[in-house]
C-alpha cells in the first residue's frame, strides 16, 4: 500500500493549488482591478440634486407679491406598470385615451426603468382628488415641485417670470443644467442669483429595486441646499393694484417713488397682463398670444417707453436758468404766442407764475438765455457752448442715461447735445432757433417714465435724489440695499423752493393747470405736461409729490394719446398718492370716472380678451 | 476512568477550533448580510440570523452528543443510517415541499429540512464501511458496488432535481483515488473536461486550415488538430521507440484519437439537449457570451460585490452592495460576497486559508489513523469540504459555473449546518478513539 500513500500528496497539492488560485483571483478582483468598485458605486449610489425653493417677493408691508405653489407631475416607470386600465387612467387624469397610449409608448422608448413624465403640473387641488386613486395604477406616482404663484396678480412687468433655461445659457453658466428654470425679465432676472439659492447634492444608496436605503457614508459628501433669498420690495401693493386698475383701458404708465430713499412704490405699465399667464404649461401659448397682441402688453412702458416729456421739462429748465444766473426769481416774459404756441393766461411775472401757468413763450426765453449766453460772438459757437453746459446740467437730473434701477433693460431716454446736433446738421450749422422746441420738452429730448418720477423726487427733495430701486432688502426685511447712492444735482439747493412753490400753485391756485390733482387735507405739488407726438392725440403727463412740507411720495403718470395732462394724468396721480398717504380714497366719483375711462377706443375688448385666457 | 477515554482530551483541538471559528464567522456574516435594524434581536426567527442562531444551538448540541457516542456505533450502523437517508430521499420525492422548483424539503413547522444534506455523511459512512472491508479496489465487482453506493443517493437527488448537491458526490472520486482507483481515470476525466471546454469554445467559429483555403467548422477543426497531433506522435514513436513497444502505443494512439473524435461530436449534441439556462451558464463561464442582465447576472453582481471590497473591505455591516440585495441568494449560495465586500481581500484570503487548513487538517488526521474505516471516512470529509469550497467560492469569483451548493458554516440553512456538523463531529469522535486500538 505504500504506493497509495503517496497519493495523499496529490490531494494536498490539489487543495493548495485551488487555494492559491482563489487567492490570486481574489487579489485580482479586489486589489488590482478597481473597475468592480466603480461598477458597484455606479449601480448602488445615486447623486440626488436637492433643489432649494426659490425666494419669495414681498411688498413693503409684508404682503406676498410672488409665492411658490406646489404642483404635481405624474411620473411613470414603464417596467412597474401592471394590468393597466387605460380607460380608467384616461378619465382620472383627463388625458385622451390615445394620448395615454402614446405617452406610455414614449416613456417605454426612453427607458423601462427610469421614470418619465406622464402628465405635467397638476394643481394641488386636482392632485388631492387624483392621488387617492393612483394606487390602482402601479408604476404611476406623483412628484411634487413648485411653480410661481402671484396672489395679487399684479406687476407682471416688474416681477418677470420663470422659463426653462436656454441651451446657450447652459453652455455659458455651468450652474445650470438642461431643464432648470431661470428668471426672465424683471426682478426674477435681475435677482436670479439671490432668488434661486444654491443647489445641494445628496448622495444616497439605493437597493436593487431603486429604493433609497440611506445616505452614502452618513452624508459626509453631501452639500446643503441654500434656500433662495426673499426679496423685500418697496412696492405698496394697494397703490400698485389701484394704479393698474386706473390704467385699465389706457396706454401708459405710473411710477411712484419714495423721494427720501429712492424706493419704488409702484410701477405700472399698461396694458399689462396677469403674471400667472406665464406660469407652467400654459406659458408658451400665452406668451405667443401676448407677443402677437397689437397693444404690445409685454412692453414695459414704465422703463422702456421713451417719450417727449412735455411741459414737466420746464421745471428743470427753470432750475438750470436760475443756477446759471441767466434769469432771476422775478424775471418776467410776456406770453408772446408768436414765438411758440400757448394757452390763454395772464403774463407770468416771475418764475413761480411761469411754472404755475406753464407759459410756453416764457420758457422759450429761458432756454434761449441758457443757450445764448454771449460767451462767444459767433452765435453758432455760442449755442454750442451753451448746449454743452445745459446737457451736463440735464444729466445731473438723472436724464439722458438709464437710471441705476435694479431691473433689467431700463432705457435712458435721450438728452441731445452738441455732438447730436453736429451729426444732425453739421458743426456750426445750428443755433438756438434750430432747437428751441427743447425749451418746452418737445423735439429731440426723450425721457422714460421712471426718470420723470425721479424728477418729481428731485423737486420733492429740493435738489437731490437717490437711485430708484425696487428691492429695499434681500434675505431679511432689515438688511437694507446698500448699493443705493445719493446724487446731487448741479443746481444750487436754494433755487428749488421757488420752483416748488410754482408746483404748489399748479395744483392749488386758480390758474394752475392741475387742479384735479388736489387731495383734501394734503398739499400736492405737481406739474402737468402735454406732449405732442406723431401717433395721434397728445400724450398726457403729470409729475407730482406730496405732501409739500414733508414729501413721502413722488409720482409720474403718463397716459398716451389722452390729450391734456391735467385731465387724465393729474387725477390718476392724485388718487394714487391719496391711496398711499391716507390708505383710503375720499373721491369715489373721481375714482370711478378714471376707472371707467377707455382711452383705447379701437382695442376696447383687449382686457376681456386677456382675462379670458387668464386661468389656463 | 482511563485518561485515554476522555473525549475532551483526545479530540482533535485544531479541527474543533476551526469548526467553532468558522461557524462563528459564518453566523456573524449572515447577521450582517440579512441585518435589519427593526429585528436586531439575535434570536428573532423572522430574520435569517435569528433562525441560524437556533440552528447553531441545535448543531452544537448534536455535535456534542455525537462526541459522546462510541465510534463503534457509527461503524456498525453505517449501512442502516445510509438506508434511512435513502428512505428519506425517496419520501421527500413523494411528500416533500417544492421550493424553487425542487422537491427537496420536508416542512417541519416553520422550518424546512433538506434530507439531501444528510446524504453526504450517510454516503461517507457507508462508503468507508464498504471500502474498509476490501483488500483492494481492483475487482470490478467491488468497484461497481462502491459506485452504486455513491450513485444511488445521487440519482434520488437528481430526481428532485438538485444538481448542485448531486455534484458534491463527485468528491468521493477523490476518496476512491486515494484508496487505489487508477489515476488514469482521473486523468481521462480531466482530459475529457479540457476537450469539452475546447470544443465548446471552438464550435463558435470556423477556422481556416493553414496553407490551404479551406474553412472548417470549429469542431471538425479540433478533430483535425488532434489528428495532426497524433500523427506527430506517431512519427516520433516510429523514429525513437523500440520496435516491440510501438504496436501497443499505436493502438493507444488510435484509440485515443477515435475516442476523442467521438467524444467531441457527442459533446455538441449533449450540450444542445441541455436546458437553455444551463447552456447559457456554461457559455457565460467560458466567456463565450456576455450577458450581465441575464444568466450571467448573478456572477456579475457577485464579482462586483467582492471586487468593491478592495483590500480591507467596507467594514462590518457596511457592505451596501450585498445588503441592498444586488446579489441574488446572498445569504445562501452567494454568502461569500458578503465576506468579500465587508472584509476585503484580507478577510477573503483568511477565509480561504481557514478552509484550506480545515481540509488539510482532515487529510492529516486521516493519514494518522490505523483504522481504515476512520481513514477513509476522514478522506470523505476532506473531499466533501474541498468540493464545497472549490465550487462555492469558485462560482462567487467567476471561476466555476453557477451551481447552487452552500459554503459550509457560512451559508444560511439549518440542514446543511447540521449535515456538516454531524460529518465533522463523527470524524472527531472516530479520531479520538484512534489510540484505543493500542490497548
Amino acid at each position: 500500500m505504500n504506493n497509495l500513500d503517496e497519493r495523499k500528496f496529490v490531494l494536498i497539492a490539489a487543495v493548495l493549488f485551488v487555494c492559491a488560485v482563489f487567492i490570486l483571483r481574489l487579489f485580482w478582483l479586489q486589489v488590482v482591478d478597481t473597475g468592480w468598485a466603480a461598477r458597484a458605486a455606479d449601480i448602488s449610489e445615486r447623486k440626488v440634486t436637492v433643489f432649494p425653493s426659490r425666494g419669495l417677493i414681498y411688498d413693503r408691508h409684508g404682503e406676498l407679491l410672488v409665492a411658490n405653489t406646489p404642483v404635481y407631475d405624474i411620473m411613470v416607470v414603464p417596467r412597474e406598470v401592471k394590468d393597466l386600465d387605460t380607460l380608467g387612467l384616461s378619465t382620472l387624469l383627463n388625458v385622451p385615451l390615445d394620448q395615454v397610449r402614446e405617452r406610455l409608448h414614449k416613456a417605454r422608448e426612453y427607458s423601462q426603468w427610469k421614470p418619465s413624465e406622464f402628465e405635467r403640473q397638476i394643481t394641488a387641488e386636482q392632485y388631492a382628488a387624483i392621488s387617492v386613486h393612483l394606487y390602482k395604477y402601479p408604476g404611476f406616482y406623483g412628484q411634487s415641485r413648485t411653480l410661481r404663484a402671484y396672489p395679487p396678480h399684479v406687476a407682471a412687468h416688474m416681477l418677470g417670470y420663470l422659463s426653462e433655461v436656454s441651451a446657450r445659457k447652459v453652455e455659458q453658466d455651468p450652474y445650470y443644467k438642461p431643464g432648470d428654470v431661470i428668471g426672465v425679465g424683471g426682478l426674477e432676472s435681475y435677482y436670479e442669483k439671490e432668488l434661486r439659492g444654491k443647489r445641494g447634492v445628496k448622495y444616497v444608496v439605493v437597493d436593487v429595486h431603486n429604493n433609497v436605503q440611506g445616505r452614502f457614508k452618513g452624508g459626509q459628501y453631501d452639500t446643503l441646499a441654500h434656500e433662495g433669498k426673499n426679496l423685500y420690495t418697496g412696492i405698496d401693493l394697494k397703490m400698485q393694484e389701484l394704479g393698474e386698475r386706473l390704467m385699465r383701458n389706457k396706454k401708459g404708465s405710473i411710477v411712484a417713488l419714495d423721494p427720501r430713499t429712492g424706493e419704488v412704490l409702484a410701477l405700472v405699465s399698461s396694458p399689462t397682463y396677469d403674471p400667472s399667464l406665464l406660469v407652467g404649461r400654459v406659458r408658451n401659448t400665452n406668451y405667443r398670444t401676448l407677443q402677437q397682441d397689437s397693444l404690445v402688453p409685454l412692453f414695459d412702458r414704465a422703463l422702456q417707453a421713451q417719450y417727449p416729456p412735455g411741459s414737466i421739462f420746464k421745471l428743470v429748465q427753470a432750475a438750470i436758468a436760475l443756477d446759471e444766473g441767466v434769469i432771476n426769481l422775478n424775471t418776467s416774459f410776456a406770453c408772446n404766442k408768436s414765438l411758440v404756441g400757448c394757452h390763454a393766461h395772464p403774463d407770468a411775472r416771475n418764475v413761480e407764475e411761469a411754472v404755475q401757468m406753464s407759459c410756453n413763450p416764457y420758457f422759450y426765453h429761458v432756454f434761449k438765455r441758457e443757450i445764448e449766453q454771449g460767451k462767444d460772438p459767433n452765435r453758432f459757437k455760442d449755442a454750442a457752448l451753451g448746449m454743452a453746459t445745459w446737457k451736463t446740467y440735464m444729466e445731473s437730473f438723472g436724464l439722458g442715461h438709464p437710471p441705476a434701477l435694479d431691473l433689467p433693460a431700463a432705457k435712458g431716454g435721450s438728452i441731445p447735445g452738441v455732438d447730436y446736433y453736429n451729426r444732425m446738421y453739421g458743426p456750426l450749422q445750428w443755433a438756438f432757433s434750430t432747437i428751441y422746441s427743447l425749451s418746452i420738452g418737445q423735439g429731440e429730448v426723450l425721457v422714460v417714465p421712471t426718470q420723470m418720477a425721479n424728477l418729481a423726487a428731485i423737486f420733492a427733495n429740493r435738489g437731490y435724489y437717490y437711485d430708484p430701486h425696487v428691492v429695499r432688502a434681500i434675505g431679511s426685511p432689515d438688511s437694507l440695499n446698500k448699493h443705493v447712492q445719493r446724487h446731487e444735482t448741479m443746481v444750487d439747493d436754494k433755487w428749488f423752493p421757488p420752483i416748488v412753490e410754482g408746483m404748489r400753485r399748479v395744483v392749488n391756485e386758480p390758474g394752475g393747470t392741475a387742479r384735479r390733482a388736489r387731495i383734501p387735507g394734503i398739499t400736492v405739488c405737481g406739474k402737468t405736461g402735454t406732449a405732442q407726438n406723431p401717433h395721434g392725440k397728445d400724450h398726457a403727463v403729470f409729475i407730482a409729490f406730496a405732501p409739500m412740507e414733508d414729501p413721502k411720495i413722488a409720482i409720474a403718470v403718463y397716459v398716451e394719446n389722452s390729450g391734456f395732462g391735467g385731465t387724465w394724468a393729474a387725477p390718476i396721480a392724485s388718487l394714487c398718492m391719496e391711496q398711499y398717504l391716507t390708505d383710503s380714497i375720499s373721491r369715489p366719483e373721481l375714482l370711478k370716472e378714471m376707472e371707467d375711462a377707455n382711452l383705447i377706443a379701437t382695442e376696447k375688448n383687449y382686457v376681456k380678451f386677456v382675462s379670458k385666457r387668464r386661468r389656463q | 476512568m482511563n485518561p485515554r477515554d476522555s473525549i475532551i482530551r483526545n479530540m482533535d483541538k485544531p479541527l474543533v477550533g476551526l469548526y467553532l471559528l468558522l461557524m462563528a464567522m459564518g453566523w456573524a456574516n449572515i447577521y450582517s448580510a440579512a441585518y435589519d435594524p427593526d429585528h436586531a434581536n439575535l434570536f428573532d426567527t423572522a430574520r435569517e440570523y435569528g433562525a441560524q442562531s437556533i440552528w447553531i444551538c441545535v448543531s452544537l448540541l448534536l455535535g456534542a452528543g455525537i462526541l459522546l457516542v462510541h465510534g463503534e456505533f457509527f461503524r456498525n450502523l453505517a449501512y442502516p443510517i445510509y438506508a434511512f437517508v435513502l428512505v428519506l430521499l425517496v419520501l421527500v420525492l413523494l411528500v416533500g415541499r417544492e421550493v424553487n422548483g425542487a422537491k427537496a424539503w420536508f416542512g417541519v413547522g416553520g422550518f424546512g429540512i433538506q434530507p439531501a444534506e444528510f446524504s453526504k455523511f450517510a454516503t461517507a459512512l457507508a462508503l468507508s464501511k464498504y471500502l474498509s472491508g476490501l483488500k483492494t479496489l481492483q475487482e470490478v465487482r467491488s468497484r461497481v458496488i462502491a459506485a452504486m453506493l455513491i450513485l444511488l443517493p445521487v440519482a434520488l437527488i437528481l430526481l428532485q432535481p438538485d444538481t448542485g448537491t448531486a455534484l458534491v458526490s463527485g468528491a468521493f472520486v477523490l476518496v476512491l483515488y486515494r484508496e487505489g482507483l487508477s489515476g488514469n481515470i482521473l486523468l481521462i476525466a480531466i482530459m475529457a473536461a479540457i476537450l469539452v471546454v475546447l470544443s465548446l469554445i471552438m464550435k463558435e467559429s470556423t477556422h481556416a486550415i493553414p496553407f490551404t483555403g479551406w474553412e472548417m467548422h470549429g469542431q471538425y477543426f479540433l478533430i483535425f488538430l488532434l489528428g495532426v497531433f497524433c500523427l506527430l506522435i506517431f512519427l516520433f514513436v516510429r523514429k525513437f521507440v523500440f520496435k516491440h513497444r510501438r504496436k501497443r502505443i499505436y493502438a493507444y494512439l488510435l484509440f485515443a484519437f477515435l475516442g476523442s473524435a467521438a467524444f467531441i461530436s457527442s459533446v455538441d449534441r449533449l450540450v444542445d439537449r441541455m436546458p437553455l439556462h444551463q447552456q447559457t451558464r456554461i457559455r457565460v463561464l467560458l466567456g463565450l457570451e456576455y450577458d450581465p442582465r441575464g444568466y450571467g447576472y448573478n456572477v456579475e453582481q457577485s464579482k462586483t460585490a467582492i471586487g468593491s471590497g478592495g483590500l480591507l473591505g467596507k467594514g462590518y455591516k457596511q457592505g451596501t452592495f450585498t445588503k441592498y440585495k444586488y446579489v441574488p441568494m446572498q445569504s445562501t449560495d452567494f454568502i461569500f460576497c458578503t465576506v468579500g465586500e465587508e472584509w476585503g481581500f484580507v478577510g477573503s484570503t483568511v477565509l480561504v486559508l481557514l478552509f484550506g487548513a480545515l481540509i488539510l487538517r482532515c487529510i492529516q488526521v486521516s493519514e494518522r489513523q490505523r483504522s481504515r474505516f476512520t481513514r477513509i471516512y476522514a478522506y470523505c470529509v476532506a473531499s466533501i469540504f474541498f468540493l464545497h469550497l472549490m465550487i462555492n467560492v469558485g462560482m462567487a469569483i467567476g471561476l466555476a459555473p453557477v451551481i447552487g451548493i452552500p459554503l459550509p458554516f457560512f451559508s444560511y440553512g439549518g440542514s446543511s449546518l447540521i449535515g456538516f456538523t454531524v460529518l465533522l463531529a463523527i470524524l472527531v469522535r472516530l479520531d479520538a478513539e484512534r489510540l484505543e486500538h493500542l490497548r
